[in-house]
């Protein structure tokens, strides 16, 4: 495991509030380490992603702050140390895998050899060298959501950002992109992945779970079964909204 | 704004058209097609047709360019492409300048094949010359693409972004002195038509058509045109925010 000097997420009474009205998030108040799966999890609608755009520098922080890798979330100083894998699949359908992944490597500031060598190692980690030359619409859901991913793994970022990465997979392709997910935190690279399936927390280092903008707990999985003395971590979670109405 | 992430930018629109056959082949046959079947439609009457056939060389492109632009951005703001490219290292005047490179090649292509199929098969007398017809379809080609790029931060669907061609280009269509000279209008129509970008394109086309010698009232049509599609480009970069 590599040693981290900071922790990569930082925030301090992060608040987003829609219309001035709608609290998306109220007070959140984390520390989250760097080279581990922080899973952000939570019903639809408890944040999760409002949260996500806040550390990416793409929603508005009405009140509070965060810091990515000690760095202002916001900052251009940021961009290209992390990557952002959106909900919806983020990468041009009319575009074959391979000129996908050649634009957004453009947009990293890659070009000639190191960008060609950079594709075809991101092509073999996302097992998808033998559709490179075909056009993403034309993929299945399962390789349509490697793609997206493929596209978060150019540059080299040390965080990952991931909405929902594995959201309508079957087990056999969810399983395999969690033992991806492992390999890049084994090789240093942190990820925070949010997921509204309870089942896939226990994969996580380390959870928040998020209900109504506010952030419940964190801890790994094994601490919130201990602290809760429930045996998974949805009855956990379970036990914890109970105590909060 | 770095030159090689624009250019990658404008390649990669190409690529998409290009993938796209169908969207091509209508960007590049139905300006040509429509003048043509306007010949057809005039038959009775060939002088009406040669008067009217290069102001549509002024419009035309203006309309298609328009809505191919129009939307092909919004599906970036939709599909969450801009979403994952705000957070990268790529400046919002790559994503612009980007795409309106790409559809200014596109144009000149459409400007070249309209104006060759209205001055060579359909032998349309324009006395103006042939390099300026060229330019004045590519101007009203750009204007459409900036407007295009600029009016789909105000779409939130494809269906709505169709919807601001009735909105948006109709009554510059119906005020641009197509149909009725300008100064025949009710005065607040002349109003409007003044400020509308429409307007000095297909004056600039009247020129091209009936003025042997390129005259300052075609420079001031061409600097209009241009400026409009410059302030729309810059109005398009300032609606793509990098925080929501």
């Amino acid at each position: 495991m590599l040693m981290h000097a900071y922790p990569a997420i930082v925030t301090r009474n992060l608040t987003v509030k829609f219309e001035k009205k709608f609290i998306a998030l109220e007070d959140v108040n984390i520390t989250l380490p760097a080279g581990k799966i922080i899973g952000f999890i939570g019903p639809s609608g408890a944040g999760k992603t409002t949260l996500i755009r806040c550390l990416v520098g793409r929603q508005k922080i009405t009140h509070g702050s965060a810091k990515v890798l000690g760095i202002k979330a916001s900052s251009a100083k940021l961009r290209g140390r992390f990557s952002y894998m959106t909900q919806s699949l983020s990468v041009y359908p009319d575009l074959t895998v391979r000129e996908n992944f050649s634009y957004f490597a453009s947009m990293l500031g890659q070009r000639g050899k190191a960008k060609s060598a950079m594709i075809a190692a991101v092509l073999e980690q996302v097992d998808m060298t033998p559709q490179a030359g075909r056009l993403v619409n034309s993929l299945s859901g399962g390789q349509k959501q490697r793609v997206s991913l493929g596209v978060s793994l150019l540059g080299n970022p040390e965080i990952l950002f991931l909405d929902e990465p594995t959201v309508g997979l079957d087990p056999v392709l969810r399983e395999q992109l969690w033992d991806l997910f492992r390999e890049l935190v084994d090789a240093g690279k942190t990820i925070v992945l949010s997921s509204h399936v309870m089942d896939e927390a226990d994969r996580c280092d380390d959870l928040l779970l998020i209900r109504d903008g506010k952030v419940l707990a964190h801890a790994s999985p094994k601490e919130l079964c201990i602290q809760t003395g429930a045996k998974t971590v949805e009855a956990s979670f379970i036990q914890l909204v109970r105590a909060m109405q | 704004m770095s030159p090689q992430k624009t250019l990658a930018t404008a390649q990669r629109v190409l690529r998409q058209l290009h993938h796209d056959r169908r969207t091509l082949a209508l960007l590049f046959v139905v300006p040509p097609a429509l003048i043509t079947i306007l010949k057809y439609v005039f038959q009775a009457s060939p002088a009406t047709f040669t008067h009217l056939a290069p102001l549509l060389l002024g419009i035309f492109p203006m309309i298609l360019m328009f809505l191919v632009t129009s939307i092909a951005t919004l599906r970036e703001r939709t599909n969450g492409t801009l979403e994952r490219l705000m957070t990268m290292p790529v400046g919002k005047l790559d994503f612009i300048v980007g795409y309106a490179l790409a559809f200014s090649a596109v144009a000149l292509v459409q400007s070249l094949i309209s104006a060759g199929v209205m001055l060579g098969l359909l032998r349309v007398t324009v006395l103006g010359g042939t390099l300026p017809t060229i330019l004045g379809a590519l101007a009203a080609a750009l204007l459409g693409t900036a407007l295009g790029l600029f009016v789909s931060a105000f779409a939130a669907s494809e269906f709505q972004a169709v919807q601001f061609m009735p909105a948006f280009i109709f009554p510059q269509l119906l005020t641009c002195g197509l149909f009725v000279a300008r100064d025949h209008m009710a005065r607040f129509l002349q109003l409007l038509a003044d400020v509308f970008p429409l307007t000095y394109s297909v004056d600039a086309m009247k020129q091209i058509a009936f003025h042997a010698s390129w005259s300052t009232t075609l420079t001031r049509d061409f600097v209009l045109v241009l400026a409009y599609a410059l302030v729309a480009l810059v109005l398009g970069s300032l609606t793509i925010r990098r925080q929501q």
